[in-house]
């Protein structure tokens, strides 16, 4: 923040902070700023700035204020009420609130994170242009226009090793060269924001917390491969992220930052925003090309590569949300400094989506190469409800899980693939004792098999084959030979099938086979579910021995079907049970089974 | 979800004022089936039979090509559809934190099942793939409403609350 003179109040705007109430906090603030005349009691400028996501939506609204005398002081959990303390505590008698200031783990989740992609959110204001402006916004591209040939700026990306974030970790400079290279004036450039990683969400917050720095990186590619035409594909399911795109791409025309000759550089560019409708697959490069042609999105074979025919036949480069955001920073501050982050094969930061079983779910970027395991521990605070931690699983539904042994793998691309996971996109769903492998597998075939465009037998019939047989194993009806038939087909559906998601959709099966074997065997063995997860396989009883008393079975339950009185153990009454599995989820001492 | 079964409903008289605007908006637009087709259901709630007529003569294309886009994405509705649609995210967060006994709940609360109307048209319900705001899973939306930390008791208290509003 380069004004310090003033007071600045941040309040969180992101989907997490808007659901959480963030609107009528800011009303509140508003309203009594003006009301009490704070700012003349103060004698400085007091600001309300609403912001995207910080990154810990779990205890929003978050509420930052910003003073000369006290610096920066976060507050969570904000409601309403707590406005009219802030504003006569803090801001006019300058005293810090201790009981609603956010606790020490707020500082160590920030303080352990390196922001650059994520710098503006939850900082500027995403739907001001002058927010961005003040941050060096636009600085990068003027250069690129003023000072690089197209062919240096690939060359300096390509220098700084940025690896593409939507999933496979192509190189992003060799990507923009071979569409450089493509014969042409017309060329078609594309932002994917389809996001369709379930458990992923870092794409839709840099749109709504930092709409500009996308624009400007796909301003900088078009400008270094030589596109003028440029589309946002983003998912219909993200409200907010496509009207805060929507109004800076209107501003950005309205002041010449879009369109013809921008801001007299004699460079032009179009852009517009193209919504998707609700397909996983359509993230695909060519299936998404398809998508906007207005056809159904089904991936075709590949030559010919987009660089060379794609979108309406013309050239076209691909690239995701966060590649797109990363690029102003390596124009700005320079190729040698981006591939000093980071590790030898994957520089600069990452965002993980953190979720599940974590004690502080949560967007965190961090530089490639820290561990799964202080990614969890140290930034996101460990497993909730003090629970064994048993696997993490990474990189969507192509991904794999991840379990203990192996949680000092560093999160880069190479060495994520060879524990057997992935990077994906950035989504780690941290998973504890009470979650069963082999229903994460089923899981993830039940997403895979229903998102299966149809057009591969492999994909189509093997998917639905495999479901079957999980299902099967988790109803307690399995056989011991399924689990080789598993492996051969999905060592069979990878090979032959067309497109990505066929391609990888048996890693779930594949990675929990490899680590979590004993709980395929248990289930269809002992036609025993050793996490008390699978319904069918649960005998639904309150272990006396292990029963603390504590009564939080009861308060779960919405069908009184337990008993419990003070100081006794509890009990569960099967007639009454509608298996919901709500009482299991709350007893933190793994007494129901 | 994606790749739900096509299914006739019965022509009706519909007033294709605004389907026909919604054309012109996007009559010369490279790609413009689809928006058309976003645009038409956002504002009749669900695709009806005589826009597709009307989308297949304006825009040239054969009406199998429309159905073809109609079933293949998740987003569109041959069906009226209810007054509050009720959604909840069956992502992999949401799924770990126990997403199953709140989609569970609902369907034994509303009598209806996935992509289901009930015959009131107060509801219809859905499971979603991913609604991306996985940090407070299990997540519910109501409309535009989100409810997040969702728990079988929740369920109780969003269909008392929907219930006790007007149909109008
Ligand atoms: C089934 C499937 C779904 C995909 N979904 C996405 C997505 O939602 N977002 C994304 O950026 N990339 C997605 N990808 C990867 C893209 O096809 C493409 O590789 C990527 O957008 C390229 O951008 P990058 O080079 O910046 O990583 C998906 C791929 C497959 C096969
Ligand atoms: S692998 Fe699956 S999703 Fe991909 S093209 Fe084939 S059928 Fe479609
Ligand atoms: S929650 Fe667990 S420990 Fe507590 S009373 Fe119920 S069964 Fe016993
Ligand atoms: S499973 Fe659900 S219904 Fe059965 S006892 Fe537990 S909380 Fe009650
Ligand atoms: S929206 Fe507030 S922290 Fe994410």
């Amino acid at each position: 923040m380069s004004d310090n003179a003033g007071i600045k109040i941040l309040i969180c705007q992101g989907t997490g902070g808007i659901s959480a109430g963030a609107k009528q906090v800011e009303a509140e603030f508003t309203r009594l700023i003006a009301e009490k005349g704070i700012v003349a009691q103060v004698g400085k400028r007091c600001d309300v700035v609403k912001t995207g996501c910080r990154g810990l939506c779990a205890n929003d609204v978050l509420v930052d204020v910003i003073t000369p005398e006290l610096g920066r002081i976060t507050y969570d959990f904000v409601v309403p009420e707590d406005v009219a303390a802030i504003l006569d505590q803090h801001i006019v008698n300058n005293e810090v609130i201790e009981k609603k200031k956010a606790k020490a783990y707020y500082n160590t989740f920030v303080d352990q994170q390196m922001r650059v992609v994520m710098t503006g959110c939850g900082q500027i204001d995403p739907e001001r242009l002058d927010a961005y402006l003040e941050e060096d916004g636009f600085k990068a591209i003027e250069k690129c226009v003023k000072e690089m040939k197209p062919a240096e700026v690939i060359d300096e990306v390509k220098k700084s090793g940025l690896r593409g974030r939507g999933g496979g970790g192509f190189p992003t400079g060799m990507k923009w060269s071979f569409c450089a290279a493509s014969p042409g004036n017309h060329k078609y450039l594309i932002c994917n924001a389809d996001e369709g990683d379930p458990g992923a969400f870092m794409d839709r917050s840099i749109l709504e917390g930092d709409p500009y720095c996308v624009i400007e990186g796909m301003m900088i590619a078009a400008y270094a491969i030589g596109c003028d035409a440029g589309y946002v594909y983003v998912r219909a399911e993200y409200p907010l992220a496509i009207d805060r795109l929507q109004k800076a791409l209107d501003t950005c025309y309205e002041k010449g930052y879009l369109g013809k000759n921008i801001q007299g550089w004699g460079f032009d560019f179009d852009m517009r925003i193209k919504k998707g409708a609700g397909a996983f697959v359509c993230g695909e490069e060519t299936a998404l090309m398809a998508s906007i042609e207005g056809e159904r999105g089904m991936p075709r074979p590949r030559p010919p590569f987009p660089a060379v025919k794609g979108l309406w036949g013309f050239p076209t480069n691909i690239n995701n949300v966060e590649t797109f955001a990363n690029v102003r920073h390596i124009i700005n501050k320079g190729s040698a400094w981006y591939a000093s982050l980071g590790t030898d094969t994957t520089k600069g930061t990452k965002i993980f989506a953190v979720t599940g079983k974590v004690k502080h779910t949560g967007l965190v970027e961090v530089p490639a190469g820290m561990s799964v395991r202080d990614v969890i521990y140290q930034v996101c605070g460990g497993i909730a409800n003090n629970r064994k931690f048993k696997a993490v699983q990474a990189g969507g539904p192509s991904g794999g899980c991840i379990p203990a042994e192996v949680l000092d793998t560093p999160v880069d691309y190479d060495s994520l693939i060879k524990a057997g996971a992935m990077m994906g996109s950035g989504g780690l769903v941290v998973m504890d004792e009470t979650t069963c492998m082999v229903d994460v597998a089923r899981f993830f075939l039940s997403f895979t098999k229903m998102e299966s465009c149809g057009k591969c037998v492999p994909c189509r019939i093997g998917l639905k084959a495999m479901l079957d047989i999980l299902e099967r194993i988790t109803e307690g009806r399995g056989e011991m030979a399924d689990i080789d038939t598993l492996l051969e087909m999905g060592a069979t559906i990878k090979k032959a099938s067309l497109c990505g998601l066929g391609q990888t959709a048996p890693n779930p099966i594949l990675s929990t086979v490899k680590y979590f074997r004993h709980e395929y065997e248990a289930h269809i063995q002992d036609k025993r579910c050793p996490s008390n997860s699978c319904k069918e396989l649960l005998l639904w009883q309150v272990v006396p021995e292990k029963c603390v008393k504590c009564g939080a079975c009861l308060r779960a339950c919405p069908s009184n079907a337990i008993k419990w009185e003070k100081g006794e153990v509890a009990e569960l009454i099967k007639e009454n049970c509608t298996k919901c599995k709500s009482c299991y989820d709350a007893c933190r001492f793994m007494a129901i089974e | 979800m994606s790749n739900a079964p096509a299914e006739e409903i019965p022509a009706e008289e519909i007033d294709l004022t605004e389907a026909n605007e919604i054309i012109d908006k996007y009559l010369t637009l490279p790609g413009n089936l689809m928006p058309v087709l976003q645009g038409i259901q956002d504002a009749y709630g669900f695709v009806p039979k005589p826009t597709i007529d009307l989308v297949a003569e304006r825009l040239n294309v054969y009406p199998s090509q429309i159905y073809g886009v109609l079933t293949f994405y998740a987003q569109f509705h041959l069906k009226p559809r209810g007054k509050f649609i009720i959604r909840v995210c069956v992502g992999t967060a949401c799924h770990v934190q126990g997403a199953e006994r709140i989609t569970e709940t609902f369907f034994g609360r509303l009598g209806i099942g996935h992509a289901e109307t009930t015959e009131d048209l107060r509801y219809t319900f859905e499971k979603v793939a991913c609604l991306g705001a996985c940090g407070m899973a299990p997540l519910a939306m109501v409309n535009d409403d989100t409810y997040g930390k969702m728990t079988v008791q929740k369920v109780d208290e969003i269909i008392e609350t929907y219930n006790a509003r007007p149909m109008k």
